[in-house]
């Protein structure tokens, strides 16, 4: 195996655009990082990348957001990462998370600064409050929309509750919870003779569209 | 300077229990960011992740705040850098990897097995932020609102944010 080439020259059928320049791609996922807000960050790179530029296959980019899904980190820079790992290897990765992380970076910052801890009009308290209040709102959708599947089969509904009365009434550390519940869950779902699983990945298949459903 | 050390350690460790993205490791980071290591309170930890939902781009960069805020410009750099390296060079190679098990059947397993864990955590970290913002009636119906908005159409949540923080602070005032 050789982990020194981007997947693009192991997997042929899924060649990079030549016509996309490694500048085209930094300057991509700039614009990314500067117009997604609220949480949608993988709804506007499917719409731009897929549907605007076709600079991949719907196919391709939902077998990336699964990748995404399962390992560590933030689903768009996980993305990030293997898209411009696909199109120019390292340098591209780096640009592409560079590109998304920047103009939010900036923005952040110069917010934070602003704010130092303290708020100097009640009337920016209860925005922020209102703000968190529907990023409530938005996370049970999102939970909801992802988890369409798992909520329906008894199994998964236990590992939910496990997990959740884990880390939210016993409050038992991450790392704990994680490697006590994850094992449990890949056993279950053990490769075996004769069963087949689900078609991966799952939220392919949910007929109703959605902002969060991919 | 220990200080930095500590900021580092905190946001590598959160780093690399993300799984299923920055939702679920939100009252892991409450929890060592408020009770463990006092950096912040309750308020000001739910203040920074509001101010993470109106800027642009992934919500979690909302972390820098907490970088600039002990340690300056220096601590946003090395909050940065110990929260988003880890996964990045992570998912590089686990995707090369991945890429060449394309057809083991444990890539399944993975996904399924995974999948509710994501689930619960995920449930868990909105139930971090409803208890740090919902506290009356008015906050209880734009979360209610908002959800119910996203499962009923395909509006873009940036759009809710700002209307849910407008229409919160027109009330409350």
């Amino acid at each position: 195996m050789d982990l020194e080439k981007p997947p693009s020259e192991i997997k042929s059928e899924s060649p990079a655009r030549p016509e996309v320049t490694l500048l085209g791609l930094f300057r991509m996922f700039l614009t990314l990082g500067a117009i997604s807000f609220g949480g949608g960050v993988v709804a506007y790179m499917r719409e731009y990348l897929v549907r605007g530029e076709h600079w991949m296959e719907d196919e391709d980019f939902l077998d990336a957001l699964e990748v995404s899904e399962t390992l560590p980190g933030l689903n768009a820079i996980n993305l990030s990462v293997i898209i411009g790992d696909r199109m120019y290897g390292v340098a591209g990765a780096a640009l592409a998370v560079l590109g998304m992380t920047m103009p939010g970076a900036i923005v952040v910052l110069a917010m934070g600064a602003l704010w130092q801890g303290e708020l100097h009009f009640r009337v920016v308290g209860y925005f922020l409050t209102g703000v968190a209040a529907a990023a409530v709102g938005l996370l049970v959708a999102l939970t909801v929309q992802l988890g369409h599947y798992q909520f329906r089969r008894l199994i998964d509904i236990a590992l939910i509750a496990v997990t959740f009365i884990a880390v939210s009434v016993l409050h038992l550390s991450l790392p704990i919870v994680l490697l006590a519940v994850a094992p449990i869950g890949i056993w279950l779902y053990r490769p075996v003779r004769g069963r087949v699983n689900p078609g991966v990945p799952h939220f392919r298949r949910h007929p109703r569209r959605g902002w969060f459903r991919h | 300077m220990n200080r930095l050390v500590d900021l580092v350690g905190v946001f590598a460790l959160l780093s690399v229990l993300a799984i299923g993205g920055g939702t679920p490791i939100l009252p892991e980071m409450q929890y060592l960011t408020v009770e463990r290591f006092h950096w912040l309170t309750d308020r000001q930890f739910r203040d920074i992740y509001s101010i993470g939902q109106v800027a642009p781009g992934p919500n979690m960069l909302m972390v820098l705040i907490i970088g600039y805020r002990l340690k300056g410009a220096l601590g946003a750099l090395a909050v940065g850098l110990a929260f988003f390296l880890p996964d990045c060079i992570i998912t590089l190679f686990a995707n090369r990897l991945w890429e060449h098990y394309r057809d083991s059947p444990w890539r399944a397993s993975v996904h399924y097995g995974m999948a509710p864990v994501v689930i619960g955590l995920m449930l868990s970290g909105t139930y971090a932020i409803a208890a740090l913002s919902i506290h009356n009636v008015v906050a209880l119906i734009i979360a209610v609102s908002a959800c119910s908005i996203l499962m009923w159409r395909h509006v873009n949540p940036g759009v809710l944010i700002v209307v849910g923080g407008i229409l919160y602070a027109l009330f409350a005032h």
